[in-house]
């Protein structure tokens, strides 16, 4: 089961075999009841610790900059795997609003809607302004770009985009870059970002010091999860070149509807749960679809992604969260 | 027996040994404008099913999505696109020349298959 063509190359992650997570760092929803993972990233070392929510033991968890990456949540989805998929973006808000340290904006890793229709992202856009944090910054999934190149989601999420709706933005000394790699896809490949994106992030990143810490938000992930169903860009290899000169770089993505973390030097790696349905994990089934699971356990496979940068301390901490 | 049965059994013999040759050659009816039988391609489990379709020129095919997930069916030479199909849609195209027609789901890039008319 294990994709052995995972490239993880930092050999200093802890043995985390006592919080129910394996060596390569593969995170489940399912395990989360009730509580959440700390990831502190410190000084080049992954250091991961189990804490029970509202007790908060990890004291520079609070830190500068807090924002929440929620994903997937494929409004009009109506399927078994989840016949109400705006109540459980509900439970998502609920949850976000329910945090300790309040975000101060939400990221949204694509796959908005189900299948690009303007009620579904109206919706989306309704629940959502329930959420503390009224700021939301989105990337397409290949579900928000159905038949039109995506021209509507364009209309509604950036306008006056470049390109395919790529953009960058700063916050509290951190550079937010978001990526489209869902548009203009081969027969047989992956994700693709593309030349010209290729370019405008080489631009976007050329003056900024190396001690910026940056954040890339993109729905396919940027590394190779499972190359058999497609979880992987084509060309984000060059992508990462561009950002090699920085000290911290984070990249969050969504897509696969579980969460999974790989760390590479300086580059963590992570994707998160879906708001909507779980999908099997790399190999377990036949294909990367809609999973079915109990109606009681739909909620602990489901999650929200909160971040923290304490930037006196230089590390960041990701928690995943589910929705039980 | 009698000659009127025996004749009738007789009748009946032939009149199945002709229908079952006009079963059998089935081209003794059919003229030059009968269109060629339609063609299915099933889409389940993110794969198409069959992967490689061999059909004649003329064929209509149809792909009908059995997944909970939308997909596309999109040629890879630009011949045709479907709009995205949702759960039991369909999508059809008309294969007037003989070649070989890949095509893949532009939402799922990794699905690939092919139509070979003859």
């Amino acid at each position: 089961m294990r994709n052995d063509k995972q490239d993880l190359s930092d050999q200093k992650m802890q043995d985390l075999n006592n919080d129910g997570i394996d060596g390569r760092g593969f995170l489940k929803c399912m395990a989360w009841a009730g509580t959440g993972l700390v990831w502190t990233f410190s000084g080049g070392v992954p250091v991961s610790r189990a804490f029970a929510r509202g007790l908060n033991h990890v004291a520079n968890s609070s830190g500068e900059l807090s924002f929440v990456q929620i994903s997937d949540s494929h409004m009009g989805f109506n399927k078994p795997a989840n016949p109400d998929v705006a109540a459980t973006l509900q439970a998502a808000v609920d949850k976000i609003n329910a945090l300790k340290v309040q975000p101060e904006f939400l990221l949204h890793t694509g796959d908005i809607s189900q299948l690009s229709k303007p009620e579904q992202f109206d919706t989306v856009n309704q629940i959502l302004k329930g959420a503390s944090a009224k700021d939301v910054f989105f990337v397409p999934g290949e579900h928000d770009v159905l038949d039109d190149n995506g021209q509507l989601f364009l209309e509604r999420y950036r306008k006056n985009a470049k390109g395919a709706g790529w953009h960058s933005f700063d916050h509290k000394g951190v550079h937010f870059i978001g990526l489209v790699n869902v548009l203009n896809l081969k027969a047989g490949g992956f994700g693709s970002l593309g030349q010209e994106q290729l370019k405008w992030i080489a631009d976007d990143v050329q003056h900024l010091k190396s001690s910026t810490p940056i954040v890339v938000f993109a729905h396919v992930p940027l590394w190779t999860v499972y190359p058999e169903w497609g979880w992987g860009t084509d060309d984000s290899a060059q992508a990462l070149a561009y950002l090699k000169k920085f000290g911290s770089v984070t990249v969050l993505n969504g897509h696969i509807h579980q969460t999974m973390q790989k760390v590479e030097g300086k580059v963590t790696f992570h994707t998160a749960c879906s708001t909507a349905f779980p999908q099997p994990q790399p190999g377990k089934a036949d294909s990367p679809g809609p999973m079915k699971v109990p109606a009681d356990q739909l909620r602990s496979v489901l999650g929200i992604t909160d971040v923290n940068y304490a930037q006196n301390h230089h590390s960041l901490a990701i928690v995943d969260s589910n929705l039980a | 027996m009698t000659k009127r049965i025996i004749a009738a059994r007789f009748l009946a013999s032939i009149l199945t040994v002709a229908a079952a040759l006009m079963i059998a050659s089935p081209n003794l009816q059919a003229n030059a404008d009968q269109p060629a039988a339609p063609a299915d391609v099933k889409i389940d489990n993110f794969a198409f099913g069959p992967q490689s379709l061999t059909v004649k020129a003329g064929t209509t095919v149809t792909w009908t999505n059995r997944d909970d997930i939308p997909h596309t069916v999109v040629s890879s030479d630009g011949v045709f696109k479907s709009k995205a199909r949702d759960t039991d849609e369909t999508f059809s195209y008309k294969f007037e020349k003989a070649g070989t027609y890949s095509y893949f789901c532009s939402l799922h890039p990794k699905m690939t298959g092919q139509v070979v008319v003859q």
